[in-house]
């Protein structure tokens, strides 16, 4: 039967929908993955309530198990403990800057409900730190909208949460 | 209705047959999630309502994620829901059969999140008030966010504090999202009362509009879950914060319009509902 770490490397290929660069395992939404009984048991954590790419990660998932050669799938939701950035893995971040997505700064106090804070955020394309908040809410609920001062160039940041 | 729970909410769960003390916290769990799905369900119906005419770009795909994340929270109570109600009885059922959709009971299957959301009536909906009033100008939609945001903070910190695992669950990470809706909403509350004599005087007309539903929240239902009056304190101290950067004042006026709770609402409600349920209840169990 298949290990644990081997379903894990299936599990590398699905990727996010929406940021296809990134795999389920990059985005730290894996909870467990057990096999009992010869049934393969996978944990995940949702993103965003309402982020539609939820639902079809799961279907993904099972997808891809069923292309190597698995049935026996459950796939349950976990909401506690939240998902949250800092599971984010560091190649999914190198990953995201290469894409041109700005990756998550590690959680910090800017998270909390303070106003008209800005963080320092890094433009994945000249690399400078000279960067404006233009928007909380981008293309998804995930991303905040920054321009970059230097190349003057748009970019979506994918806030800590 | 039933009697108030209070009195049983610190037994323990008994492991023989259901005693009556029991019987009525679980139906206060799955009214008061009701209450919690309908309350997002609404919000985001409505600030969904602004898809496509924001005044900005960028503040248009702001109001209509953050009614994403809304819709995304009403799921999750709707799921619990469910749940709770397969799980019970006969008897339990009957007690709260006035609020379970009458054309699923033909569909002869397990409830569902969607029965829920798209085949109650209008009284069966337990939302704030202030979730259903026409979405306004971007004044009146800002402060609404706000104020619903504001409180739904303290509430949900409140669950995750609670007995309910599940409650706490979601609550927990609905938090997350709330936060950002809070900051945005009180950052723009500041911009349009510290802006320009326009943007100041459509925030003071929308303030006058709808400060009287904002007494609702902390109106104390036979369902409630958590100690509503314990975060009215918190609630007010972050709106007089806000209010003093935004050169606000609060209304001197203490009169509340309530009802919603308990399934008594304004005549917005229905329209909002035939537009959103029509197409599950022309074309019943339609998936896509």
């Amino acid at each position: 039967m298949i290990s644990e770490k081997e379903i894990l490397k299936i599990l590398a290929e699905v990727k996010d929908p929406e940021v296809p660069v990134l795999s389920v395992i990059d985005l730290g939404i894996i909870r467990s993955a057990k096999i009992t009984d010869g049934k393969i048991n996978i944990i995940i954590t949702p993103t965003y309530s309402g982020c539609p790419a939820m639902d079809v990660i799961s279907m993904d998932i099972r997808l891809k198990l069923i292309e190597k050669g698995y049935r026996n799938v459950s796939i349950q939701q976990q909401l506690s403990p939240a998902w949250t950035t800092d599971w984010m893995t560091e190649e999914g971040k190198q990953k995201l800057k290469a894409y041109g997505i700005a990756p998550p700064n590690p959680k910090q106090q800017l998270c909390k409900e303070e106003m008209f804070m800005e963080e320092a955020v890094q433009c994945p394309r000249c690399k400078s730190h000279r960067t404006k908040l233009i928007s909380q809410f981008a293309s998804t609920a995930c991303k905040s909208m920054y321009s970059c001062l230097d190349c003057q160039e748009p970019f979506d940041y994918f806030k800590c949460h | 209705m039933f009697e108030s729970n209070k009195k049983s909410s610190n037994i323990s769960t008994p492991t023989g047959p259901k005693d009556s003390g029991l019987f009525r916290r679980e139906q206060g769990a799955f009214l008061y999630t009701l209450h919690l799905g309908d309350n997002a369900l609404i919000l985001g119906q409505r600030n969904s309502e602004w898809c496509g005419r924001g005044p900005v770009l960028e503040q248009d795909i702001a109001i209509t994620n953050i009614s994403l994340d809304l819709l995304g929270q009403a799921r999750n109570f709707y799921q619990y829901a469910a749940t709770i109600y397969n799980n019970f009885n006969n008897e339990e059922k009957k007690a709260v059969d006035k609020y379970i959709p009458r054309l699923w009971k033909e569909y002869k299957r397990e409830l569902q999140e969607d029965d829920l959301a798209f085949l109650r009536d209008e009284h069966q909906y337990l939302n704030l008030l202030i979730t259903e009033l026409p979405k306004g100008d971007w004044a009146q939609t800002i402060l609404r966010q706000f104020f619903t945001s504001a409180f739904q903070i303290y509430q949900f910190a409140a669950l995750q504090k609670g007995s309910n695992v599940q409650l706490a669950a979601i609550a927990e990470k609905t938090i997350k999202e709330t936060t950002y809706h809070l900051r945005w909403s009180a950052e723009w509350v500041i911009r349009l009362g510290d802006g320009t004599e326009e943007s100041s005087k459509r925030l003071k007309e929308a303030l006058v509009a709808i400060w009287m539903y904002t007494g609702e929240m902390f109106v104390v239902t036979d369902y409630e879950q958590i100690d509503v009056n314990a975060i009215k304190e918190e609630w007010m101290n972050k709106i007089e914060a806000v209010f003093a950067e935004a050169m606000l004042e609060l209304p001197k006026q203490t009169w509340m319009q309530s009802g919603g709770k308990e399934g008594k609402h304004t005549e917005h409600l229905g329209y909002l509902l035939a537009e959103m349920q029509n197409l599950q209840r022309t074309y019943p169990n339609s998936t896509w």
